[in-house]
């Protein structure tokens, strides 16, 4: 204040006021300097005129069977996005739908400079409400407020049945508002109309245990059951972009697969082609090869078995061995090929040729020992055993692709299960997977 | 600026007008209504004492609105059946005259404007929209209210109103006009809402325990 200013017309420091219930006497304490329209007496629960100054008594309701008490008592302090407010005033609403009476609980918080604020609490999940500024918009099912698009949720009509502490309105127990909300998770838009007025605010869902530590309050906060309206998913990626970067993945691996491709050298190293004659084969049919040279670095080595069978089987045992140091690698494998007619109609089984690739193998002198075993039905066949060198390796990109799929699947899923169980409990009950988002920018 | 001074033909007592164009002002000591005329001040009237009230700003309070520095030198103050607010004379460091009203904390800055074809009072409805300025206003609330007093000056003579009705309308911007039927011709005022820290106020009231 400048110098010699007189005093001002209003007192300087206005005090919350000390009175008493003119029902039973109990003592009430008015917190907002003079805002209150009304106040309730915390012990009769007479709803009275804080107006006036004998505290005229305007309304009572029979609070004794249905005593709510407020989860943080009034009085109670607490810094909310950096400014301090008082809770002042509490008030429990219902609204019935389908036959079910569903509660929620409101607080209303004053600071003497920024005014006043409000705390909404439904089953463990709270909201941190202020009146908008801004004009909602409203189109078909959706709101369009400071530029974003919150979907319809739930119009439902909100009884008061139960009062506590003061307000800067006329409340009474029993009045009844419609109340639709819009959401865009963690916000939710909502009007509320009584009479003509449309009052719209914009709320933030907030956890139990924020409120908790913002207003000191001893114990546990009550959990949340179920997913609330506008809580924010625990998916908090969207949906859509982990599918667009599982593509992206999904395009390098291919880009992969071929550059390996192309950068694999195949080397044909042994082709030939052998036939087993029953009629001359007597006791062990194994043999070896002549010897082939494996170069390079060390890799694979891929060996293809061919054989025109149908509807029969050949079995191929393998060693091949490095002339040198006479390591061996076993291996059987196994060439059959069923094909025929049945009520489903054409079926086949196996083809008339086998891969295997061997990794790891240096490079040096090397031959393989062939011991072939033939069905029995088979009296001659011949069959082609083909070595290729340094071959590309596929199985590793299927990995990689399912090790990419899965926890797209399962956020996807999560994502889905969600948003499920949210609009389950809204006018708009999913049918279908149209829902399926992590976010609401899909609308 | 040099600042025109006078004594209350009531008491006596120094009258100073910090705003040139001030046309009424209520004396600090005896809260006698004085209006300006070409030679003296005249006292019109009496302020009862004004109710207690609960808004932070007071005569004097200064705070920035859009770089532009302002100071409070009046006000008036209106009840309605859900309670009071004020609208506070502010005079800004250009010269023009502006109104920070306060309604429950919330905070709106405006200023007169001029508008052609205003609708009666009785012709205005709650969702009916208007165009000014380029911008699309909607009705959100028509008040009935009722003059509850004044203090400090004023940019006109306000001092014998009864009952007045204000329309008020919003914007999906945060804009915000006020259609005043205080008089025969309605005035419209056009503004914005403006957040307390925004404004940097000083010289606030304090309250016991904040």
């Amino acid at each position: 204040m400048s110098a010699g200013t007189p005093p001002l017309s209003t007192p300087s420091k206005p005090q919350a006021k000390g009175l008493n219930c003119p029902k039973c006497g109990a003592a009430i304490t008015l917190r907002t300097f003079g805002q209150a329209e009304t106040v309730v007496c915390g012990s009769c629960h007479s709803i009275l005129d804080a107006k006036d100054p004998n505290l005229a008594i305007l309304q009572q309701f029979d609070a004794a069977t249905r005593i709510s008490k407020p989860l943080i008592p009034l009085g109670t302090r607490g810094k909310l996005r950096g400014t301090d407010y008082e809770v002042i005033g509490f008030q429990r609403r219902h609204s019935k739908i389908e036959g079910i009476t569903y509660y929620w609980h409101e607080y209303l918080l004053f600071n003497p400079y920024k005014g006043f604020r409000y705390l909404s609490e439904y089953n463990g999940h709270w909201n941190d409400i202020s009146v908008c500024k801004q004009l909602p918009v409203v189109e078909f099912a959706a709101a369009n407020y400071l530029g974003e698009v919150y979907k319809h949720f739930q119009s439902s009509d909100a009884n008061t049945d139960f009062v506590l502490g003061e307000f800067p309105w006329q409340v009474r127990v029993g009045e009844h508002a419609v109340v639709t909300d819009f959401v865009h998770p963690p916000r939710v838009l909502s009007s509320e109309k009584m009479d003509k007025e449309v009052t719209w605010s914009i709320g933030e869902y907030m956890y139990g245990r924020e409120i908790w530590e913002i207003f000191k309050l001893p114990g546990a906060p009550p959990e949340a059951i179920g997913v609330y309206e506008n809580q924010p998913s625990p998916v908090t990626t969207n949906v859509r972009d982990i599918w667009i970067a599982f593509a992206a993945f999904v395009f390098l691996l291919l880009l992969l697969m071929a550059g390996f491709d192309m950068l694999a050298k195949k080397d044909p190293v042994f082709d030939q082609t052998y036939t087993f004659n029953r009629a001359l084969a007597k006791g062990e049919q194994s043999f070896v090869t002549d010897v082939f040279e494996l170069t390079g670095r060390t890799s694979d080595v891929e060996i293809k078995t061919s054989a025109p069978v149908d509807n029969h089987w050949i079995y191929v045992n393998y060693a091949l061995i490095n002339q040198d140091t006479e390591h061996a690698w076993d291996l059987g494998r196994e060439v059959s090929y069923y094909h025929g007619y049945d009520s489903d109609g054409h079926w086949s089984e196996g083809k008339q040729s086998d891969t295997v690739v061997i990794s790891s193998v240096p490079s040096g002198h090397y031959f393989l020992r062939i011991e072939p075993e033939v069905d029995p039905l088979v009296p001659v066949i011949s069959y082609t055993v083909e070595i290729r060198r340094d071959v590309p390796v596929f199985g590793i990109y299927g990995l990689a692709f399912l090790a990419l799929l899965v926890p797209a699947l399962i956020i996807s899923w999560r994502a889905y299960v969600f948003e499920r169980s949210r609009w389950s409990e809204s006018d708009h009950p999913p049918m279908d997977f149209s829902n399926l988002s992590g976010n609401s920018e899909d609308a | 600026m040099t600042q025109p001074f006078a004594n209350c033909p009531n008491c006596g007592a120094k009258i100073v007008f910090r705003w040139s164009s001030s046309v009424q002002t209520v004396c600090e000591y005896c809260k006698s209504i004085l209006v300006r005329t070409d030679v003296d001040l005249k006292k019109v009237g009496q302020v009862a004492d004004l109710p207690p009230d609960s808004s932070p700003i007071q005569v004097n309070t200064e705070g920035m609105y859009r770089n532009k520095s302002f100071v409070v030198v009046g006000r008036i103050l209106y009840e309605y059946d859900q309670g009071g607010w004020n609208e506070w004379h502010v005079m800004m460091n250009d010269g023009k005259s502006a109104w920070l009203s306060d309604a429950q904390n919330e905070y709106a800055i405006s200023f007169s404007a001029n508008a052609q074809n205003l609708p009666a009072a009785s012709r205005v409805q709650v969702g009916q929209q208007f165009t000014w300025s380029n911008e699309r206003y909607t009705v959100s609330v028509i008040t009935p209210a009722h003059y509850r007093g004044v203090e400090g000056e004023l940019p006109f003579q306000y001092w014998d109103k009864t009952d007045v009705t204000f329309v008020d309308l919003r914007t999906e911007s945060g804009k915000f006009a006020t259609l005043d039927y205080s008089d025969p011709e309605p005035v419209l005022y056009l503004g914005e809402f403006v957040e307390f820290d925004d404004l940097k106020l000083k010289n606030l009231r304090s309250f016991e325990g904040w």
